[in-house]
């Protein structure tokens, strides 16, 4: 792991809700290309540290930073035509939260659109390139409520890799998937992480955590109680 | 005498209290503003006084009957004499062939002038209507002294411009809203004598006379009445009325030796109304005149509804977004909008702020229903935004959207949806509400209606055409609200 940059460093992360701690001092680091998974019982603090990172949530004490990695070490990759700065994380929500008055096309368009200023024809492109990949291409034109749970993830996914974010995070991605579709999202996990894209997860789901996860975190009560492999942290 | 209020007011006022046996004889009039006709005794605000009231005490003694007012707005004093809500209607009620034709009408009692007044210093250059091309001359709706503007509207271009009441028309000229007034001598007296700087031109316009209205099967009634009021024009009786309030001149004499000789001939009106009794031949003698006002009322109602989206949205954000003070304020103004009655708001607007700006009363409507509806569009507009799912705005958030963006982009076009139903009822209601701008001398499509069932002397022709002209300018808007809505929800 020593070759891999730290994109993501965590530090005695703390958070109340109700003047009630529900983090307590997390810490831990992700490095480029990375797959993380926060796991542990339900109320372990596992979505509020995926919130935290994200920005959505006050902390009491501690820091997130993020990184952008060196711009050599994404390599010569397909150009999206992004012209200014990435935001440096996506987000996907457990309850997609896709833009309900927009198609799935232009739910995926609009990120790189007004905040990335990308010229609409590129990014309608770029768009739709992403959708077929993750194999909801015939489901452009649908509007959020006409799709089923797994494709309605898989455009709040390439919603979120449009902005080619160096950090994706992901809450309970497999909670409305069935077991195929768990897989093909085990694969598109490998292959974002592959083209360089840091990936913290928080799931109950061990078989997909032992498919696709690098490292697990277990949380309770709001502390990281073990870290490792999948196979030695939930053996 | 002559006000608002085109419903019946059913308020009585009674004149005494000790009416058990003594039969009554149950008279209507307006009190609201109305000296020298009848208003509340200054004194005692239970009483009424005015020669009216002296005229019906005088027909009620001669008939050994105990006077009881009934108090009933100026517009509708027809009506309910046809309908029998009192036995006979007294507030300077004007002669004319149209009301003698629907109702049992009794003699004159006074014969006026109608005068021209204006102000001192254009006293030279506005001696008569034809000089007035152009210019805006005011008077009550449904009078003698509107259908000769009418005619003068016509004949030399004057702009007739029509209130509710007799004093504003007064206090706008000398504010120099309109730029002469048309009414009958008493209230043109009046009108100089509470506001310096103004004339009255010395040549009446046109003569009228005062009557009583009874129901059209009370002739009988009105025959006695009548006998009365001649046995009191030869004693001297209505003379001594007529002294005490002032009004007395040569004019009566020689309409009382006119009405008590032996060849009695029916003293002239000067009127210029269409004097046809057929309501379908009146309709449509009104129906151009309604279909413009029925422009004035769209086009009112859409900018109206345009500055209440505009001021809505600003007030909406300003709550959801803004500071805790910003937040207060906005408040503490939608809620004194929506608690004080559109009606007060308008008169603040047009006649209360006149000392400071005098706007125009097309301008004033628009304000005054703007103003009004922004508070209940900017309610909405919260509750729409804040309807909006918070996971929406965090998705925005985590996609690198400023708040500015996330509004514009996510949150208005899904909240601007759920409000979409409500307004289009808000613009229903704001169209039918925008009748109340006659007030301040806007003449929409209710108002113009009400001065064609004034002269007619009805409302279920005028109110089946107005009704008729407001659902076709409603229902294809509510078709076009479900449609957009159905659009959506696909």
């Amino acid at each position: 792991m020593a070759a891999i940059r730290a994109v993501l460093q965590v530090q005695g992360l703390c958070l109340e809700r109700d003047h009630r701690p529900v983090v307590n001092g997390v810490t831990f680091q992700a490095g480029r290309g990375e797959r993380v998974a926060l796991m542990g019982p339900s109320g372990a603090g596992k979505t509020t540290v995926l919130r935290a990172i994200a920005g959505l949530e006050s902390q009491v004490a501690g820091a997130v930073s993020i990184c952008r990695p060196d711009t050599d070490a994404r390599g010569a990759e397909d150009d999206p035509g992004v012209s200014r700065p990435t935001p440096p994380i996506g987000m996907v929500f457990q309850f997609h939260h896709l833009f309900e008055h927009l198609t799935a096309l232009q739910n995926v368009c609009l990120a790189p659109v007004h905040v990335a200023n990308v010229a609409r024809q590129k990014a309608e492109a770029h768009a739709k390139a992403l959708l077929e990949q993750l194999g909801v291409g015939h489901r452009m034109h649908a509007r959020p409520h006409e799709l089923s749970g797994g494709e309605a993830q898989r455009v709040a996914i390439a919603r979120a890799i449009a902005m080619k974010p160096v950090l994706l995070l992901m809450d309970e991605p497999t909670a409305s998937l069935d077991p195929a579709r768990r897989d093909d999202l085990a694969a598109t996990v490998r292959n974002l992480s592959a083209d360089g894209t840091t990936i913290v997860i928080s799931t109950h789901d061990v078989p997909f955590a032992n498919a696709c996860i690098d490292r697990v975190l277990l949380l309770h009560d709001g502390r990281i109680i073990r870290e490792g492999p999948p196979a030695d942290v939930l053996s | 005498m002559r006000s608002v209020s085109a419903l019946v007011l059913v308020l009585l006022v009674s004149t005494s209290s000790s009416a058990q046996q003594t039969p009554e004889l149950r008279w209507g009039g307006d009190a609201e503003g109305g000296a020298p006709f009848v208003e509340a005794d200054p004194r005692d605000p239970a009483r009424v006084i005015g020669f009216d009231v002296e005229v019906a005490q005088l027909l009620a003694a001669g008939l050994a009957r105990q006077p009881r007012f009934v108090q009933v707005g100026f517009t509708s004093l027809d009506a309910a004499a046809a309908r029998g809500d009192f036995d006979i209607g007294l507030s300077g009620i004007e002669d004319s062939p149209a009301r003698r034709a629907r109702l049992a009408v009794t003699i004159p009692y006074y014969e006026f002038q109608e005068i021209l007044t204006v102000r001192t210093a254009d006293g030279a250059r506005y001696r008569t209507l034809s000089d007035l091309a152009g210019r805006r001359v005011a008077t009550l709706g449904a009078t003698l002294a509107y259908d000769l503007l009418l005619a003068a509207e016509r004949d030399h271009h004057v702009v007739p411009v029509t209130y509710e009441d007799d004093v504003h028309p007064y206090s706008d000229l000398a504010l120099g809203r309109v730029d002469a007034v048309l009414l009958d001598y008493v209230l043109a007296d009046r009108g100089v004598r509470r506001n310096p700087g103004l004339m009255n031109q010395p040549t009446p316009v046109g003569v009228g006379h005062y009557v009583g209205v009874l129901a059209p099967d009370n002739a009988g009634l009105r025959d006695r009445m009548n006998e009365i009021l001649r046995q009191a024009m030869r004693d001297g009786r209505l003379e001594a009325i007529f002294r005490r309030w002032r009004l007395w001149n040569e004019d009566q004499t020689a309409l009382y030796a006119q009405l008590t000789s032996e060849n009695q001939v029916p003293p002239e009106t000067a009127s210029t109304a269409a004097v046809t009794t057929n309501a379908w031949q009146s309709a449509i003698r009104y129906l151009p005149a309604l279909f413009r006002a029925a422009g004035i009322t769209v086009l009112l109602s859409a900018l109206s509804m345009f500055l209440a989206v505009a001021l809505g949205v600003v007030i909406a954000t300003g709550r959801v977004y803004g500071s805790r003070p910003v937040e207060i304020a906005l408040t503490a103004w939608v809620e004194l909008i929506r608690g004080t009655p559109l009606l007060l708001q308008l008169f603040v607007l047009y006649f209360g702020l006149a000392a400071v700006i005098q706007l125009p009363a097309f301008v004033a409507a628009m304000l005054g229903l703007g103003i009004n509806y922004a508070a209940y569009e900017s309610e909405i507009y919260r509750g729409a935004l804040q309807a909006v799912p918070r996971g929406q705005l965090e998705a925005a958030r985590t996609l690198g959207f400023s708040n500015m963006q996330t509004l514009r982009l996510v949150r208005a076009p899904q909240a601007f949806r759920l409000a979409l139903a409500p307004m289009t009822n808000d613009f229903v209601a704001l169209l039918k509400d925008s009748s109340l701008v006659s007030v301040i001398t806007v003449v929409e499509l209710t108002k113009q209606t009400s001065i064609f069932a004034a002269n007619i002397g009805s409302w279920v022709l005028p109110g089946a055409v107005c009704a008729a002209m407001y659902l076709a300018l409603s229902l294809p808007l509510a078709r076009f609200a479900r449609r957009i809505e159905r659009t959506w929800q696909q």
